[in-house]
């Protein structure tokens, strides 16, 4: 089933800040968002993650199959590594951790706390909870943030395992990744006539 | 033509601007005429003496201070059903009045009951369940203004509404449980022999009539402002966006 | 769900402060109370159930702010939002934590500090009933003002300013059962209407703390 976006147009603060964007994200596909900050990715994103409304436009195969990371990554300071992981995983209703813990080199940390971790450590922890998820479609928000090169080319290794069994992801990132089944998408065109805010509008 | 083209901003001012200045002459001559009937041209109750005119000032407040919430509360679902702008707008106006009312009624009661129960305050179960309702309408405005973005407020000021309209009934019940109280029951009733007499009672009825019109124009004007306040704010951001 | 209440509890025993601190503020109150009103024995027999209400109502208002405050920090409260649960699921096992963590404790202390204040010995079992049937609801209410001032800056005062009021009936019934029992009065009503105030607030509030929490998410 694709991720199918028709038409779509984001808020910020009732604001719309992106309109007219239509795409469609196969099965085994990555789609790379492009464009300068306050473009409006994160709110891009945010919406088809389903924790805000579209302010006009229909999005498809999206809901339930979705596992979504942004900047802060749900982590407990005070729990160890597994334990942070195997909360996701029950949450998601999915038993094995021991692949994302694999995937993203976190072997031998298993046991800290997540508190002393470096802040590369953090992310990636952060992000082997989308391993724990069970969900097809991945909506990433700058994943790569605080990774070292090594980091973000064991996170491409991740993506890429992803997409072979068939999942998709979708990425707003300015690294490039390595992708060969990647897509870019460069929001700037989609930008909004400028407006005022909905709920100001009735008031004009 | 539907009640609802008054949930229009524009259309909602330019309405009550015609509205207004007759609701706010008529509120004006019932309070005078009211009080000065009630307070020169009334004898003395034959055991409460003069004490007994703070009514033309409490009874209507008390009434007006309860109708205020349920007008809020009637208001607040609209806004969660319908999302008319000026729905919410004027809960957020009417809070406040409603809050003085509570205040009148309160101080009054306090004035009346010295030289009565000889005591300032009581915690009888009305006293008591309108010092409630008052900190139910200080929570109420302190979460307006705690929150910047004007449809969130609205939002989660209309859901608190609701739940602390079921708790403040719940409350009722629960203070006249905790104590059985000194007042005595309600002055006015349209079933009830025992009321208090034709010659109170009118100027009451015009004092009460007064009330109502004050809370009305209160109310416009304050939604009135509301809006305007919504609306410069939109303009200016017009402004400043293109 | 239960991964949540566990994470939960795990996390209150951890990061300490979750079960320690409102039972020790429970326990100041308690000490306060005689240095304020007097050591004489009898009054503060009477006043005893009353004292031990309000000191376990303040402690509770105590913690309510954590309820969210940390999940909303570090960006839980946004994946729990995507995670395959009900949000009303969210609230409830939240106010369950808040009750474990702050009012189980409070309930089981109450009766020690009943001797501080010279509570009558026919009091100790309905000051302990009454705590144990009315403190989920001051959870579950506590719970929806958490809910409302979620990411508000500066919103621990007026958490307290929205909840307080919401509180009345749960702590006049539930102290009024308590001051019954220690007087030997039948405590029959009270106790029925604390039960429905307790069991009403736990089927329906979490309806309105979900969709509180779904606007501030937003």
């Amino acid at each position: 089933m694709n991720l199918t976006v028709r038409d779509l147009a984001v808020a910020r603060g009732g604001v719309p800040v992106l309109e007219g964007l239509s795409f469609s994200l196969a099965p085994g596909r990555a789609l790379v968002l492009r464009g300068p900050n306050g473009s409006g990715k994160t709110t891009l994103l945010r919406t088809i993650a389903g924790l805000q409304p579209a302010f006009a436009g229909e999005i498809e195969g999206a809901g339930e199959r979705i596992a979504y990371a942004a900047h802060s990554d749900g982590l407990k300071s005070m729990l160890t590594v597994t334990e942070n992981l195997r909360f996701w995983a029950q949450v998601f209703a999915q038993s094995d951790i021991d692949p994302a813990l694999d995937a993203f080199d976190l072997r031998g940390l298993e046991d800290r706390m997540a508190g002393t971790l470096s802040a590369g450590q953090k992310r990636r922890l952060g992000l082997a909870r989308l391993m724990v998820t069970g969900r097809p479609v991945w909506v990433l928000d700058e994943p790569t943030v605080s990774l070292d090169t090594a980091s973000v080319a064991r996170f491409a290794e991740a993506v890429r395992g992803h997409l072979a069994a068939g999942g998709s992801a979708l990425l707003a990132t300015h690294i490039d990744l390595g992708l060969d089944e990647a897509e870019a998408l460069d929001v700037t065109p989609f930008k909004a006539a400028p407006r005022v805010s909905l709920e100001d509008e009735a008031f004009l | 033509m539907s009640i609802w083209e008054y949930a229009n901003p524009v259309k909602f001012i330019r309405t009550t601007d015609r509205i207004l200045p007759w609701v706010s002459v008529a509120a004006v001559l019932c309070l005078v005429t009211g009080l000065v009937w009630g307070y020169f041209f009334t004898p003395d109750d034959y055991r409460q003496g003069s004490t007994v005119k703070i009514i033309y000032l409490h009874v209507p407040a008390a009434l007006m201070a309860i109708n205020a919430w349920i007008m809020m509360l009637v208001t607040s679902l609209i806004w969660i059903i319908r999302r008319h702008h000026v729905s919410a707008l004027a809960a957020r106006a009417a809070a406040p009045v409603g809050a003085t009312f509570t205040v009148i009624a309160l101080a009054t009661g306090a004035l009346w009951g010295q030289p009565m129960w000889g005591t300032w305050w009581a915690w009888d179960p009305r006293l008591t369940s309108f010092l409630i309702l008052f900190l139910f309408y200080l929570g109420y405005m302190a979460l307006w203004s705690a929150i910047e973005n004007d449809d969130t407020a609205a939002d989660l000021t209309s859901i608190l509404c609701l739940v602390g309209s079921v708790f403040a009934l719940l409350s009722r019940y629960a203070v006249l449980f905790w104590n059985q109280g000194l007042h005595q029951g309600a002055s006015l009733s349209l079933d009830k022999e025992e009321n208090v007499a034709d010659v109170f009672w009118y100027p009451l009825l015009v004092c009460i009539a007064g009330f109502v019109l004050l809370f009305v124009a209160l109310v416009f004007l304050r939604t009135q402002t509301e809006i305007r306040a919504r609306r410069s704010r939109a303009l200016l951001a017009r402004e400043g966006r293109t | 769900m239960i991964a949540l209440l566990l994470r939960d509890l795990r996390l209150a025993v951890r990061a300490g402060g979750g079960f320690g601190l409102g039972l020790a503020f429970f326990l100041i109150v308690t000490v306060l109370i005689p240095f304020g009103v007097g050591p004489e024995t009898g009054l503060l027999s009477r006043i005893a159930p009353g004292v031990l209400w309000i000191g376990a109502l303040l402690a509770c208002l105590l913690s309510l702010d954590r309820i969210f405050a940390l999940d909303w920090e570090d960006g839980s409260l946004d994946l729990l939002a995507t995670a395959p649960l009900p949000m009303e699921g969210i609230v409830t096992i939240k106010a369950l934590a808040h009750w474990i963590t702050t009012g189980l404790p409070l309930v089981l202390a109450a009766p020690a500090l009943g001797v501080l204040l010279s509570l009558p010995p026919s009091g100790y079992l309905w000051v302990l009933v009454s705590l144990a049937l009315g403190t989920p609801a001051l959870s579950v209410i506590g719970t929806f003002g958490a809910a409302l001032t979620v990411g508000l800056k500066r919103g621990g005062l007026l958490l307290s300013i929205l909840v307080l009021p919401l509180y009345v009936p749960t702590l006049i019934f539930g102290a009024e059962v308590a001051r019954r029992g220690a007087e030997g009065l039948a405590v029959q009503t009270p106790l029925l209407m604390l039960a429905g105030i307790s069991f009403g607030t736990l089927a329906l509030l979490p309806f309105a703390s979900a969709a509180v929490l779904r606007i501030n998410l937003r």
